[in-house]
């Protein structure tokens, strides 16, 4: 079946440390250095299943709590219009994280021991998601910075090695652009607006901006991961590449609605053809990382929360489906 | 811990396009019933006219090919090569052939 079977044995015998042979590790290598498709019922080494299931699931986890510091506008948006849109996009981002779950359902782990690992803080999510919206601006700077980190990242994995994956990232990078848009549209007309909106979005802006930084991971000298990643084609950019690109691309975007970027090493560089920019703050990076962003306490409160009162809904759908398939096979 | 058998079974979702294309895999969803798994499929794969018809199916339903077997199954054809039209050459001059 295309979807890999959850009950099957094949899961267990193979976490069960059994050498891997050879032959298969190098034909597998090949066929991924032929920049190949890696589907779920082919053999693959354990070390790439289970790199792609963090990586994956991690994804997920990141649109799912997403949602978080953007619900907290929708019944706060200034307008109907906003509000409209802000539903979509906070509802896309439910829809990216569907698509990765089942994406990585494939590779053999369900979706509950997912979720479970991200409520018993075993699974990582995006560092962004732990700072608070303290203004509508923030939703701008999120859409226009935010959305705009993650397409830098998200664009390169549509030609991921893993089948699956690949393919919900085409979805995904489809429907990002108007995530993005939308939030540079609020900037705009913010940064277009009177003196308090104007400091208002550049609030929002230097807020935003480090941590948005801080979404492509640790500088590559630090990132143990990066060069198998890159090798198995899971990661096609390093950190430091994306990064730069990220800089190079909205500077210009940020001058063009008189917005200040809150650095001030930050500086073209002629002879590179790209701007030199400071150092983030790393120290912050991996506190936040290790939860101690400054919302991350009640991310994960809200997500047990929904999980919880979710219970009974999950339990009577289930239960109801299966008195209606018994009675329909009795009548049969 | 998680209890599989708790879990709302896997549903795989096909969507046709638009009229006169065939339907085609596009991920899959957690339903408890097939009424369930179409209107997850209209919410998570169709928020932008994505298609016109669904389709939904038990996961557990899909019997597919080993990879295991693919050069028995498709490389036979690679030899039969008379089932190409180029195969078979045709004077200059010969035409609506």
């Amino acid at each position: 079946m295309y979807t890999t079977d959850l009950s099957g044995k094949d899961k267990n015998a193979a976490v069960a440390g059994v050498a891997e042979d050879p032959a298969l590790i190098a034909a597998f290598e090949a066929r991924v250095a032929a920049d190949e498709f890696i589907e779920p019922k082919d053999w693959m080494p354990e070390a790439y299943r289970k790199t792609l299931v963090r990586q994956m699931s991690q994804h997920a986890h990141s649109e799912i709590v997403g949602m978080l510091p953007e619900g907290n506008w929708i019944t706060r948006a200034p307008n109907l219009r906003r509000k409209a849109i802000l539903l979509a996009k906070v509802q896309d981002e439910a829809g990216h994280g569907l698509y990765l779950y089942s994406a990585a359902e494939t590779l053999g782990t369900s979706r509950d021991e997912m979720t479970e690992a991200l409520l018993s803080g075993k699974a990582k999510y995006s560092t962004i998601f732990n700072y608070p919206t303290l203004t509508w601006a923030d939703i701008g700077a999120i859409g226009w910075l935010v959305d705009g980190a993650a397409i830098m990242n998200q664009v390169p994995l549509q030609r991921t090695s893993y089948g699956p994956y690949a393919r919900a990232m085409v979805r995904i990078c489809k429907e990002e652009s108007f995530h993005q848009r939308q939030g540079y549209e609020i900037m705009m007309h913010l940064a277009a607006g009177t003196d308090a909106q104007k400091r208002m979005a550049q609030d929002a802006l230097n807020r935003w901006w480090w941590p948005s930084l801080m979404m492509f991971g640790p500088p590559d000298d630090k990132s143990p991961n990066t060069e198998q990643s890159m090798r198995w084609r899971i990661k096609r950019d390093t950190n430091d590449e994306l990064r730069q690109k990220f800089v190079d691309i909205t500077v210009p975007q940020a001058e063009a609605i008189g917005l200040t970027v809150p650095d001030a090493a930050l500086k073209w560089n002629e002879e590179r053809g790209a701007y030199d920019f400071g150092e983030v703050d790393w120290e912050e990076f991996y506190a936040v990382v290790k939860g101690e962003g400054p919302v991350a306490k009640e991310r994960m409160q809200a997500r047990q929360k929904a999980w919880d009162e979710g219970a009974w809904v999950r339990e009577a759908a289930r239960v109801h489906a299966e008195k209606r398939a018994a009675a329909k096979l009795a009548a049969e | 811990m998680s209890d599989p058998s708790k879990e709302w079974p896997l549903w795989e979702v096909f969507i046709r396009g638009k009229g006169g294309l065939s339907h085609r895999h596009a991920g899959s969803v957690h339903a408890a019933d097939a009424k369930m798994a179409l209107e997850h499929a209209r919410d998570t794969y169709t928020r932008r006219m994505e298609g016109v018809s669904l389709w939904v199916l038990p996961s557990a339903q899909i019997v597919s090919s080993d990879p295991g077997d693919a050069a028995a199954l498709f490389e036979p054809a690679e030899d039969k090569v008379y089932r190409h039209p180029t195969f078979y050459k045709i004077p200059d001059g010969i035409t609506h052939i």
